[in-house]
């Protein structure tokens, strides 16, 4: 003990990075996980004192046991791909339309004031308050359901690609035209690069709303889908049913949302750090 | 030590005034505003004339709303003018040309294009050279800045001086005849753009343009310039030029230089003596 207080000052331990724990590093997670697994317990064991009305609500195991009969023996796997072909044909719609028009609208400022009165119509009114128009348009099949995807997510797209485009940095602008850009040139070289993250936070919103407007589209009429599956298990007070859809629904939106999240970084990394 | 100044002098830049052609030519030059705020005109620029031969550096300094930036955009033809002539090497200017280049304060690089790509950016606007020249060009004007390594790097993760050696390279790279500099160096902390000041010397020396060079630190546009040109404004205009009489290569210590202070304290006279600051130039 002596002999460490008559040694010099230890500069190496000063100066050395404080070592965390294994909890200290993995905190956050460590309770959020915690936190669920806890839920999850109490809840199961609520179910399997028989506490629970399986009429107002489900277990957890009755859940896991109604997506593996589904899976196995049900048709889960087909709702499944027909909710996905709906989503997926009215997003990859929404998001060409919405780029293409929101260019155009963005870079010419007469056709913005032609479409703005239609557009901030459509913007302000709830898209689902259109759904029973849709099915009287594209009757009960999957184009209704493929329109309602459409006409949800285009227009987070479209209003983040207009915005994009007229966000042109005016510095850059001046500097452009200074080296003689043409019109051309502006379009090409700062108009779209500079509009590249805007039309992605456009897409990770259309994401959302889209997912949104599939489970609406197929609760409204149809025998197909997820959407059909969470309305058919609430009409018939099967809650396990019920579960598994808004499970499957909330899993996909996370996945997709990260996915979303994922291209927006890639193609921000030139921006500075936030 | 007088004698040699003298000599200096003769072979640097008397020498060389007579025999070189004018790069530059600006002769009675008005520019006017209408100031939707006041509801009235602004003179912003009233006959202005100046004339810059081939390889010289002037410095254009003066306060804030003297014009020094209008008579650049003009120059760059980034603006319209009313009346008088601009030319470029005897060349009318009718906007933006291939025989100007400009470096802005704020370094307006494309965030989402590499060193490279943005040194690159001005010979590609301009479409003047073929690819193998730009290819070329870009690696030797991103040497002569002193950023080579730092090719494939984007602006964000540069220093605001780093940035305006970029700016500086994609400007001398397209070639110009003329380089316009808009108070390159403002946003920069003092250090650094006393860094940049030596630097630019030593580009300047190396690539050989005729420069005019916009600012209003009086000490910057003394240590850096042949002439040092000062405007008034309300309405701007020149109200003398002072020639520089310090030889080149020019040190960082010449600034201590008595004599250097002697023009620099002539030049704040001149800026400060402004009565009708007081009754912002509404008259």
């Amino acid at each position: 003990m002596s002999s460490a207080v008559s040694a010099p000052p230890a500069i190496k331990t000063a100066s050395a990075r404080p070592r965390k724990t294994f909890y200290q590093r993995h905190e956050s997670s460590i309770i959020g996980w915690g936190v669920i697994i806890v839920t999850l317990a109490i809840w199961q064991a609520f179910w399997a004192a028989g506490k629970i009305s399986p009429l107002f609500m489900s277990g957890p195991s009755a859940i896991v046991k109604r997506f593996w009969d589904d899976l196995l023996h049900g048709h889960l796997l087909q709702d499944l791909a027909y909710s996905g072909k709906n989503f997926v044909i009215g997003f990859v719609l929404s998001v060409v339309l919405g780029v293409v028009l929101g260019v155009i609208i963005g870079w010419y400022k007469k056709v913005e004031m032609i479409t703005a009165p239609f557009t901030s119509a459509l913007y302000a009114t709830p898209r689902v308050a259109m759904v029973p128009l849709i099915i009287i348009w594209f009757g009960i099949g999957m184009w209704s359901k493929v329109f309602i995807v459409f006409i949800t997510a285009f227009f987070p797209v479209l209003i983040n690609t207009i915005g994009g485009i007229r966000a042109i940095d005016r510095d850059l602008l001046k500097a452009a035209r200074a080296f003689c850009a043409t019109d051309r040139q502006i379009f090409m070289t700062l108009a779209i690069p500079g509009a590249v993250p805007f039309i992605l936070t456009g897409v990770r919103q259309a994401v959302a709303l889209g997912l949104i407007g599939v489970v609406v589209g197929e609760m409204f009429g149809g025998s197909e889908g997820i959407g059909f599956m969470v309305a058919y298990g609430g009409q018939t007070f099967a809650t396990d049913t019920l579960f598994v859809g808004v499970l499957i629904i909330a899993f996909a939106g996370i996945i997709l949302t990260a996915a979303a999240e994922a291209l927006e970084n890639r193609f921000s990394r030139w921006r500075p750090e936030r | 030590m007088y004698a040699a100044l003298g000599a200096h002098a003769v072979v640097f830049w008397v020498l060389p005034v007579i025999s070189r052609e004018t790069k530059l030519e600006v002769e009675h030059v008005f520019k006017r505003y209408w100031r939707e705020k006041l509801d009235r005109e602004v003179i912003a620029l009233e006959d202005v004339s100046l004339s810059v031969p081939d390889g010289e550096f002037v410095a254009i300094v003066g306060p804030s709303g003297c014009g020094k930036t209008t008579l650049l955009n003009i120059v760059a033809g980034l603006l319209p003018y009313e009346e008088g002539r601009v030319a470029i090497a005897g060349k009318l200017v009718a906007g933006p040309g291939i025989d100007r280049a400009v470096v802005f304060q704020h370094s307006s690089l494309l965030p989402w294009r590499s060193i490279a790509g943005n040194v690159r950016y001005g010979m590609e606007l301009q479409r003047r050279f073929n690819k193998a020249t730009m290819t070329e060009r870009t690696d030797r004007f991103i040497k002569m800045v002193g950023l080579a390594g730092f090719e494939k790097h984007f602006p964000s993760e540069l220093s605001g001086g780093m940035q305006q050696r970029v700016n500086l390279a994609r400007a001398l790279a397209a070639d110009p005849e003329v380089l316009l500099m808009d108070e390159p160096f403002a946003a920069l902390d003092a250090q650094t753009r006393e860094y940049m000041q030596t630097e630019l010397l030593k580009i300047w020396t190396e690539a050989r343009k005729t420069v005019v060079f916009i600012t209003h630190q009086i000490d910057e546009a003394v240590y850096l310039a042949d002439r040092v040109v000062v405007m008034s404004p309300r309405p701007g205009r020149i109200k003398e030029v002072f020639r520089v009489p310090f030889g080149r290569p020019r040190d960082i210590s010449l600034k201590r230089d008595p004599k250097f202070l002697e023009i620099e304290d002539a030049i704040w006279q001149l800026v400060e003596e402004r009565p009708e600051r007081m009754n912002m130039g509404v008259r």
